[in-house]
Formats: C-alpha cells, structure tokens, sequence
C-alpha cells in the first residue's frame, strides 16, 4: 500500500498514464486515416472518438477539467454522431474501393510537414523556467478569460461559424427568391 | 445500481399492469417458498421475477444473425451500457456518513461530466443499428441519433439558468445552493418542465421511443438481437432512466436535502448520512415511477412533430429562458 502511495505522490503513475493516452491518441489517430484492416467511413469515425477521448485524458492529467469534459461533449458527442449520421444516409460502398490517389497523398504530406514544423517551432520556443500553467478546472477564470482577454479571437470564431452557417442555409435553399 | 434497475424493470410491469387493470408478474418463486411465512406475499408481489428474467437472459443461446457486422454487432450493446453506468458517478446520493463523502467522483465540473458521458450513449445506439446490416434497425439507429442530439441541446440549454443562479457547475455546491435558497424548480421551472422532457427523449421512453417504435420498425434498432446482448440494451435504457431521475432530483429538487426535521444540511451523526441518502432515494424513485407512469399513459409522437418540438419549441424557450434569468439575476445585483 505504501508503495502505491509513493508512486502517486511521486508522479510515476501521471507520467505513465501521460504515456498510454499519448500513445492511444496516435494510434487510433493514424487509423482513423490509414488503416490497413478496414476502409470503413464508419470505422475511421469511431477510432476518430477514440482519438478525442483518449486526448481528453490527456487534459485531465493537465488538470483541465473543464476542457476535457467539453472535449468529450461537443467533439464525441455531437460532431462525430453527426459524421456517423451523414455517413449513414450515403451511400459509401465507393469509398471503400477507392484508391488512394497520388495527388491527394503529396498534398496531404505537404500539409503534415508545415503542421510538424510549427509545432516543432513552438516547441523550442518554450522556456522550460516559466511558471506550471494554472488551468485547474475553475470554469469562472475561463469565462473572464475568454470575454476579458481574448474576446477578440472569441468573436471572430464566432463570426466564422455564423459565416458556416449562412452558407449552409445558402445551399440548402434550391430557390433564392 | 444493477439491483435498482432489475426492480424498475419489475415496476415498470407491475405499473403497467395496475394501470391497465391486470395483475402482472406474481407467481415465481424459489422452490418451497410457500412454506415460508409470508412468502406467498413476496411471491405475489413478484420479488423474484427479475431474479428469473436475468437467469433467462444469462442462459438464452447467444445467436448471432448471419450478414452483421461483427465487430461493430458485439461492441455496440458494450458502448451503449458503460456510459449509462458512468452517469451515477459524479451524483451525490448523500452528505456524509462519518468524514466519507457520499459522491463516487465529486468533480468541479460535474455536471458538464454528465452531459459528455449521456452524449456518449448515442453511439450505442447507432452502432447497433449499423451493424445490423438491414433496413430496420438501420432507421431506428438514425432516428435515435438525430433525436438524441437534437435533444441534448435543449437539455444542456435548460439547465443554464441553474448554473447562472447557482453560480458553480459542481453538484453538490448546486445542492447546499438549494438547502439553504429553497429547491431549484421554484426559481427555474421552464427549465426543469425542459430538462424532464428532453430527458424522456433521451432515454428513448415512450412519447419519444420513436428509435424502437414496434409499429413501424419492428424493434428498431434491437430487432436483431437477441439473449444478454439484447438484455445489456435494455439495462442501459433503464439505468438511463435511473440516472436521469437522480440528475433531476440533484438539479431542481434539493438533492439529498428536506427542509424540515434538519436533514436540510450536511449529516453530523451516522444516522442522519443514512436517512440523507433514503431521502435521495425516495426522490429519484418518485421520478422513476413518472417515468413508468407516464410511458403507460401516452402515446407516441410523429417523428416531425419530435423533431419540431424539439428544434422550433424548445430550443427557443430554452434561449429565453437563459436570456430572462441572466437580465434577473443582473438587475438583482
């Protein structure tokens, strides 16, 4: 007993932890793209959840409550039932047998690269002195946050899905009268 | 919980049955049970029906029709349960018994928990009509996804108000809000008539089961199942039931709480934390059998008007509601 009490305290069990979730995000991740058992819209959308819970994991053991339970609310719970949803009512027995085409593939590598180089970026510029991040799950701080400090970034998010939406009702609509 | 759920299950008959004026289950028994005293009565009261029912379930052949999905036919009963299981954890059934509180998991966002592992529990659903790989289930399955979120939205609306009147997300903080300011549904009831509706829809009860309407999907989207699989659908949609129930008591009706006789505040001997959580009990039990009630009582919805219900009625009242309790709460301030 009072070795798992050491091993909580020290850490190790966060750290492992912080491991199997990591792993588990890119594992099912890289399925959700590429993989090499089933070429089912269906089945790259439940390794999609997957990959949202396990990252949600990954924000509890930031002590972001907060973040992860949204994660799992809105991404798991109503994007990807969404997905599955359109998914359903097509019919998708094409994209089973379709090929992987070369174009999409360089695009899609090039997209990868830029996306690694940025993070590799932002990753040296981290000064490892600063001050252990406080995000623990107080929902009030992030509120103020998000209408004191960024409020700027926060509407034009806002804007950008009310612009989604305008043209999803846009075409939608046969007939413009 | 399982044992909670095997007798709602047995409430729901015995309802039923009392309102259409038939008896229900009253005659399995444990072999010499008549010798004992008073097992005649627990007989006819049907204390042992789930007993059986659960034996049944446990030793039906497991048939796995030809032409499903596999993967998906197995994983599906599985994901439609643990969530259902998962909900309880965050919802205080009591104070204390001694320094031990009574919430499995008491987290500071518990009530935003609830609402990503409910939201969890259409995948079952949907899963299971996928992989049944035929036309029934398959409508069940979509009807049930596109009502499950339609409705989650007007539930995660309505509950708002209680957050901008309580101030905090954790449910036991919404509960000693309410021991001391009164239960929630006198100063939100828009939002509790909501929440009790977008709840039946969300557990697939009756004036919404739509996903399992027998009249027109032959069993929707379970058609193809059958056995302990089949019985791990029926134990979500009723532990469902069970936690929907609690959430209700927690958020709107005082939780654990009772303003007289001094169970209003945190129990300071033993047996006042147990009397506390019989009180919760009661509650939830109250709700389980509006449940019953109510699924005995009405008949289905058309899948436009639920839709339209949904979508044009609740959705903007629910907005409403939030925007008349925020310009409450800031003139009051």
């Amino acid at each position: 007993m009072e070795a798992i009490n050491n091993l909580v305290s020290g850490g190790v069990v966060e750290d492992v932890l912080f491991y199997v979730f990591a792993a588990l995000t890119l594992l099912c991740a890289v399925l959700v793209v590429a993989n090499p058992f089933s070429r089912n819209p269906v089945t790259s959308a439940m390794f999609l959840v997957l990959t949202i819970i396990s990252m949600s994991g990954l924000f509890l053991l930031l002590h972001a409550f907060f973040l992860a339970a949204v994660q799992i609310l809105v991404y798991a719970g109503a994007v990807i039932v969404l997905f599955i949803f359109v998914i359903m009512l097509l019919d998708l027995k094409e994209e089973q047998r379709r090929k992987i085409k070369f174009f999409g593939l360089a695009a899609g590598l090039v997209s990868v690269g830029i996306v690694v180089s940025i993070f590799v970026k932002s990753l040296a510029s981290i000064k490892p002195t600063a001050a252990e991040p406080t995000l623990e799950g107080e929902t009030y701080a992030l509120g103020k946050l998000l209408f004191t400090q960024y409020t700027l970034p926060f509407e034009i998010v806002s804007v950008l899905l009310l612009v989604a939406m305008v043209g999803v009702i846009l075409l939608s609509k046969k007939k413009l009268e | 919980m399982q044992g909670l759920v095997a007798y709602s299950v047995l409430a729901e008959r015995k309802i039923s049955a009392w309102i259409q004026d038939r008896v229900g289950p009253n005659r399995t028994a444990p072999p010499f049970m008549k010798f004992i005293p008073g097992g005649q009565f627990l007989t006819r009261l049907g204390i042992f029906q789930p007993l059986a029912d659960g034996l049944k379930f446990m030793f039906k052949e497991d048939f796995t029709p030809a032409g499903v999905k596999k993967i998906y036919f197995f994983l599906a009963p599985a994901v439609s349960v643990i969530p259902a299981m998962l909900t309880v954890a965050v919802i205080p059934f009591g104070s204390n018994i001694g320094a031990q509180k009574m919430v499995i998991a008491d987290l500071n966002v518990g009530i935003l928990y609830t609402f990503g592992i409910v939201s969890m529990g259409v995948y079952g659903i949907v899963l299971a009509g996928y992989a049944a790989n035929s036309k029934y289930p398959m409508f069940g399955g979509i009807r049930s996804s596109a009502q499950m979120i339609s409705y989650e939205i007007s539930m995660g609306m309505s509950v708002i108000p209680v957050l901008l009147i309580v101030g905090n997300l954790n449910l036991g903080q919404i509960i000693s809000w309410q021991s001391t300011h009164g239960w929630m549904v006198v100063y939100a009831p828009i939002s509790f008539i909501i929440f009790m509706v977008a709840s039946f829809a969300e557990t697939n009860r009756t004036p919404f089961d739509l996903p399992e309407a027998e009249t027109e999907l032959v069993g929707g989207y379970h058609t193809e199942y059958g056995s302990m699989k089949f019985a791990l659908f029926f134990l979500a949609e009723y532990s469902n039931m069970v936690s929907s129930s609690a959430m209700m008591v927690t958020l709107f009706f005082g939780g654990w709480t009772l303003p007289f006789w001094g169970l209003d505040h945190a129990a300071t001997s033993l047996g006042m934390g147990i009397a506390q959580i019989f009180v919760f009990l009661a509650k939830m039990l109250f709700f389980m059998v509006v449940f019953i009630w109510v699924r005995w009582m009405f008949p289905r919805f058309r899948y436009d008007q639920l839709m339209d219900l949904g979508w044009r009625r609740f959705l903007p009242l629910a907005l409403v509601n939030i925007l008349i309790t925020a310009v409450w709460l800031w003139l009051r301030s």
